[in-house]
């Protein structure tokens, strides 16, 4: 194929090219990965595939300039890589009866039947194909921090050292994770494909949840420094994004995007200057990002049209948009909280929900109502290391004048969460009830 | 990281009110727009009408002088633009190179300004910290 | 209608220069009111044109040029997209926007295209999937 390059003017110093290719690879690699784990059934195989071509790519482009059309240039070499493979007998090494395993007699057969498999391709949409990299990537036989690690190095284009510093945690231990997880994936035979039916529902939670995972910890980190980390908040809403295109008749994949937009149009106003926590009724709105409010609230309103009012990410999503349609604080419509957050309770009945609807009540309704709710939770095992009940209640107290109970709910809260910006925060709030005493 | 592209068609400096554009030039930015949305990485797209439709403000001396479009002096013009968020300046540049544009069109990438482009003192600035009652409110986690 | 707000650019703006606390602190009392006034619809300040590139197209072939580009005075510094009843409306907000340094500088009003402008031109098809892309990226309140 020949390439007509992008003419660079200025200085074509490796480096720049080698910045383009790794923005290319970025945009390619998931429907070259998706495209290729149909052809050879295993998603590590191709994976190892399609990093072959980038290795092709970052020999030829600096001299030839970036291809036309640099997505076919790069199926193209893989393919062309696979084919070596097999003649080689290297592909031979993995278990896959289409592709032979008796290796001198078979191996002019299994070429064949690769090629063949290659022009069968032409009837699959690209669409498709990704979508079962996706339903893969999050298959439910993997660990939950595998199936982030997967889903952000072949749907999201991260790399292991990325994806490590985005966690907190050594770059060795994502390379396990992720190479555990093909390995998990190729010994269980998982076929590459769109679950179905029934089956899809289940499915398509467990990737949902692995999007918001991603997302809520960029959004409020659960360990660390920072309190937020903006980055992974892009990377789950861009693959949130992605996702309503693969799937646009399912209600709770626009759900999920409303909620993560509107919760994103709030980053810039959660952290102050120091770093520290700023909760939401103090942010000044002026700083809520009024773009992503918008897209949130269509998000949302699509969700509803698809007759997902009452799904678990679309109830969500429209708590967040009552706050992101408020003007001022004093504008929010806290009833309606209260009563969306009754039918959450109803769908996933559960402590955390409850507590929810306690801070909800409590400001529709008053302190006192609210401490009821919350008090009915104090036992709660589930809630024992949960820094939140002991967050609100002290709350709650503190506004009903009962500051010596808010303080010890205060510090009690300190000492149970991991983040150190939050826990100064609380310690902070529990001084706070000793001064006004 | 977000950047806007910026769409400078050829000629639209001068081209009369309720200019329409072509229906096949509709078509291929439909599907360029498509892309863009399948990736995840749109955020944003107008098209604007042309010059002869607008207006400028100018500040001089502080005193804000109307002037309706069209506008003589102008050599180019703003036609429409998109805004996406992608990782790295390339991968704008990547996404703009693409489009489907006209002979002698030009896409400016610009990055947007986000507040972590900022140092410390200007971000409080720009925050109005200055201005903010600390009411102490703590809300459950979902409402954060 | 939807009318956006071009900012252009300054030697300031062009220079990276940051702009004083004053001019900060009121332009974020600007944008609070435009909320309120349930106007605003989105509002960006842009980097330097340094930072920025050009594409052209031209024979089937693009060229990318590194900025900064000449010809400050068509250049942007920043936009806001406003919902309002009419240009007036626009106009009016617009000489309100704060400038408490006394700096000279321009703006540039432009009326964005609605799908209802689009007429004989968009094939059914078109229009249908114009309307998709419109319904996802644009609310309806």
């Amino acid at each position: 194929m020949t390439a007509t390059g992008i003419h660079h003017q200025a200085h074509d110093t490796h480096r720049d090219t080698h910045r383009t290719i790794d923005a290319v690879w970025r945009i390619e690699s998931p429907r070259l990965i998706a495209g290729l784990a149909r052809m050879v059934r295993d998603v590590g195989l191709a994976e190892d595939l399609a990093q072959d071509a980038l290795v092709a790519a970052l020999e030829k482009w600096p001299e030839s300039g970036v291809p036309r059309n640099p997505g076919a240039w790069l199926m193209a070499t893989a393919k062309h890589r696979a084919i070596d493979r097999i003649r080689r007998g290297k592909l031979l090494e993995r278990k896959h009866a289409e592709l032979g395993r008796e290796i001198d007699l078979q191996q002019e057969t299994a070429v064949a039947n690769f090629e063949a498999s290659l022009d069968d391709s032409l009837g699959d949409t690209i669409g498709d194909d990704l979508l079962r990299l996706v339903f893969t990537a999050c298959h439910p036989l993997l660990p939950r921090d595998a199936r982030v690690a997967l889903t952000l190095r072949l749907l999201g284009g991260l790399t292991t050292e990325e994806i490590a510093r985005a966690f907190l945690v050594p770059e060795s231990t994502v390379s396990q994770r992720i190479l555990r997880a093909k390995k998990t994936l190729a010994e269980a035979n998982v076929p590459f494909e769109v679950p179905r039916g029934e089956e899809l529902a289940a499915r398509l939670s467990s990737v949902l949840e692995v999007v918001y995972l991603i997302f809520n910890e960029g959004y409020a980190a659960t360990a660390g420094d920072d309190w937020t980390r903006p980055v992974l908040c892009e990377d789950a809403l861009r693959l949130g994004r992605i996702l309503t295109g693969l799937v646009p008749k399912e209600p709770e994949a626009h759900g999920l995007v409303a909620l993560m937009e509107i919760q994103a149009s709030r980053l810039n106003a959660r952290v102050g200057p120091q770093g520290e926590p700023i909760l939401l009724l103090d942010q000044n709105r002026g700083r809520w990002d009024q773009l992503l409010i918008h897209r949130g609230l269509a998000a949302l309103q699509r969700a509803e049209a698809l007759g997902g009012a009452h799904g678990f990410y679309a109830l969500q999503a429209a708590i967040a948009a009552c706050h992101g349609r408020a003007r001022t604080a004093e504008e929010t419509d806290w009833p309606r909280i209260a009563a969306l957050y009754t039918a959450l309770a109803h769908l996933t009945p559960s402590p955390v929900v409850e507590l929810n609807r306690a801070v909800a009540v409590g400001m529709a309704f008053g302190p006192a109502a609210g401490l009821e709710i919350v008090d009915t939770l104090v036992d709660e095992p589930s809630l024992q290391a949960y820094h939140h009940l002991p967050t609100v209640r002290g709350d709650l107290l503190a506004k009903l004048g009962r500051l010596e109970e808010a303080h010890t709910e205060f510090e009690r809260a300190a000492s149970l969460t991991r983040n150190v910006r939050e826990r100064d925060f609380l310690l902070g709030r529990a001084a706070e009830c000793i001064d006004t005493k | 990281m977000r950047f806007m592209m910026l769409m400078i068609p050829k000629g639209y400096e001068t081209a009369a009110p309720g200019t329409m554009p072509d229906a096949g030039a509709v078509a291929a930015m439909m599907k360029y727009n498509e892309s863009l949305q399948k990736a995840g990485v749109l955020l944003a797209l107008d098209g604007l009408h042309p010059p002869s439709m607008g207006a400028r403000v100018s500040f001089e001396g502080g005193k804000p002088k109307v002037t309706d479009g069209p506008f003589a002096e102008a050599k180019e013009v703003l036609g429409g633009y998109w805004m996406i968020q992608v990782k790295s300046r390339e991968e704008a540049i990547e996404w703009a190179t693409r489009c489907p544009a006209g002979e002698n069109e030009v896409i400016e990438i610009r990055q947007v300004q986000e507040m972590a482009d900022f140092p410390p003192d200007v971000q409080e600035a720009a925050a109005g910290f200055a201005e903010m009652q600390g009411r102490s409110e703590p809300l459950a986690p979902a409402d954060r | 209608m939807r009318v956006m707000i071009l900012m252009k650019a300054t030697k300031d703006s062009e220079a990276g220069v940051f702009p004083s606390e004053q001019v900060l602190t009121q332009m974020g009392n600007f944008n609070e009111e435009l909320v309120k006034a349930g106007i605003m619809q989105a509002g960006e300040g842009l980097h330097p044109s340094s930072k920025g590139a050009r594409v052209r197209f031209s024979g089937g072939q693009q060229t990318v040029l590194d900025g900064p580009f000449a010809e400050t005075k068509e250049l942007l510094a920043g936009f806001w997209m406003w919902k309002v009843k009419s240009m007036e409306e626009a106009l009016d907000w617009v000489k309100r926007i704060p400038n408490p340094d006394n700096e000279d500088f321009e703006v540039e009003l432009r009326p964005v295209f609605e799908m209802e402008d689009f007429g004989a031109e968009f094939t059914p098809e078109a229009r249908a999937q114009e309307e998709r892309l419109r319904a996802e990226m644009e609310a309806k309140k």
